[in-house]
């Protein structure tokens, strides 16, 4: 069961609901895997991506779940549209609802900015990402791989590597995996590590060997260098060293541990050029899974009629 | 709330059994054999009745004949006019289907409309030659030109009426009722 009118965070969503949408998301996938990759269950509906930040995968991930599901999409970015002429959020969003927006896929630098909109509109809105807060599909899409490939959550050993402080997929899946059972911790440089972050369930280990120790699961964040402008870390080289996952590292983990990637990359920095494409990266199976999950996610905020 | 009380019992599991192996019978001589037939079922228990004429048409011709499973609900009709919405299963069509004789196989035909969906669905999959329909019970009152290829039952019902098939695979008994609202 599924009935809130938004996605706004996995904060705001019960195991059950997380669970029910993951099992949504199964069927959805062998609907890419078809030749002809399209099921009329949204006809007559519109999706709006609106982005006031660049994305590729993500933006191009919601686009597709909703043609595949034969919805209507129409793209709005920050630098190309009124909002660029200083519109506010409020007034663009009554606008797409007045174009027929059914829902509206944001993504915006200000934490908080979807929850303001969910407010002004009729329309659902997804949280595409908002600042360092949350990116909820992308958690959702995390979990499903992992799900598919390690058959449960709960009880797993899930490792996040790298700038916890500005992830909005850091606590995400902090959120996700440990509200379906899994224990996290979470490594990277001491500057880059929220204080207090233990009360949320989460072990912080600055030492990545330690931190990989029997993990099951390991989540590489990419590492903006815009940080090291910033003083919180001191050369990408050394980053690489303390906190890039390698061949010699991954044999800490359990043996047939996942890793993961939201992408983009960058190779050579938190993650070796060579393991990127290994056995044990389901990195671009990531992305497919992405498609899968955003379907589910419409499918359950507007497939059916009473809202 | 209505109550639903039983009015009568028109299939127990002897009744099934006679009823899969006239049609298994039926299926491969209208089809001269099984040469490129496959059955599909439709969710949730045309499913086991898909599988029981597999096994039928097996110890009848000796030869096998690929099951796969449908889940219509991303096409139905209805989605606008749901409080929320209906859990989507899986479908599972793991061989092609082009050119292949397909048997659409589903418990009760009554309006026609989840059969509509499922020519749809099927059609998504592929190209077949021929699309033929089984049914273990057509209760009439149809709302589309449709109609079943093999029939097990025919049971006049009125719109107060539900049949239920109860099948051992998803209800631990085998048995066909005519339900009625008090």
């Amino acid at each position: 069961m599924f009935k809130h009118k938004d996605l706004l965070g996995i904060r705001d969503m019960s195991a059950d609901e997380i669970g029910f949408l993951l099992d949504t998301a199964g069927p959805m996938k062998e609907i890419i895997k078809r030749p002809i990759k399209k099921v009329p269950t949204l006809r007559g509906r519109t999706v709006v991506t609106l982005f006031y930040e660049n994305s590729t995968r993500t933006r191009g991930s919601f686009e597709l779940a909703a043609k595949y599901l034969s919805a209507d999409s129409i793209n709005m970015s920050g630098s190309s549209s009124s909002v660029a002429k200083g519109e506010s959020l409020y007034d663009t969003g009554r606008t797409l609802q007045s174009l027929g927006a059914d829902v509206i896929v944001l993504r915006h630098p200000m934490p908080g900015a979807p929850r303001l909109l969910a407010r002004s509109v009729q329309a659902a809105v997804i949280n595409a990402g908002d600042g360092a807060h949350e990116h909820p599909s992308q958690a959702l899409l995390d979990m499903f791989t992992v799900r598919e490939k390690k058959g449960g959550l709960a009880g797993l050993q899930v490792v996040i590597v790298g700038d916890i402080l500005h992830s909005r997929v850091a606590r995400s899946n902090i959120w996700g995996f440990t509200k379906m059972g899994a224990k996290v911790r979470v490594c990277g440089p001491p500057t880059l590590i929220p204080a207090g972050l233990e009360q949320t369930g989460v072990r912080v280990v600055h030492q990545m060997d330690q931190a990989l120790d029997g993990a099951d699961v390991i989540i590489m964040l990419r590492i903006q260098k815009e940080r090291q402008e910033q003083g919180l870390f001191p050369g990408l080289r050394e980053y690489s060293r303390l906190y890039g996952l390698n061949r010699r590292r991954l044999e800490l983990a359990a043996g047939d541990a996942l890793v993961l990637h939201p992408g983009p990359m960058n190779r050579g920095v938190e993650i070796a050029a060579d393991m990127a494409d290994g056995s044990q990266t389901a990195i671009e199976e990531q992305v497919t899974n992405g498609v899968a999950v955003r379907m589910a996610l419409l499918y359950l905020l507007i497939g059916g009629g009473a809202q | 709330m209505a109550e639903w009380k039983q009015k009568a019992r028109i299939m127990d599991s002897d009744g099934i059994r006679r009823v899969i192996t006239r049609i298994a019978h039926e299926i491969i001589e209208r089809n001269k054999g099984t040469g490129d037939l496959v059955l599909i079922g439709i969710r949730r228990r045309g499913v086991p009745l898909a599988r029981r004429l597999a096994d039928r048409i097996r110890e009848i011709e000796g030869s096998l004949v690929s099951v796969g499973v449908l889940d219509i609900t991303l096409y139905r009709d209805d989605l606008t006019t749901m409080g929320h919405q209906p859990v989507v299963r899986q479908t599972e069509v793991t061989f092609s289907i082009d050119g292949k004789r397909v048997v659409l196989v589903d418990d009760v035909l009554f309006t026609g409309r989840t059969i509509r969906a499922a020519l749809d669905a099927i059609i998504d999959l592929g190209r077949p030659r021929y699309i033929q329909l089984a049914a273990l019970v057509d209760r009439g009152h149809r709302e589309l030109p449709i109609r079943a290829d093999y029939v097990g039952k025919n049971v006049p019902t009125s719109h107060r009426e539900e049949v239920a098939v109860r099948l051992i695979e998803t209800d631990e008994i085998d048995e066909v009722v005519i339900m009625e609202k008090t």
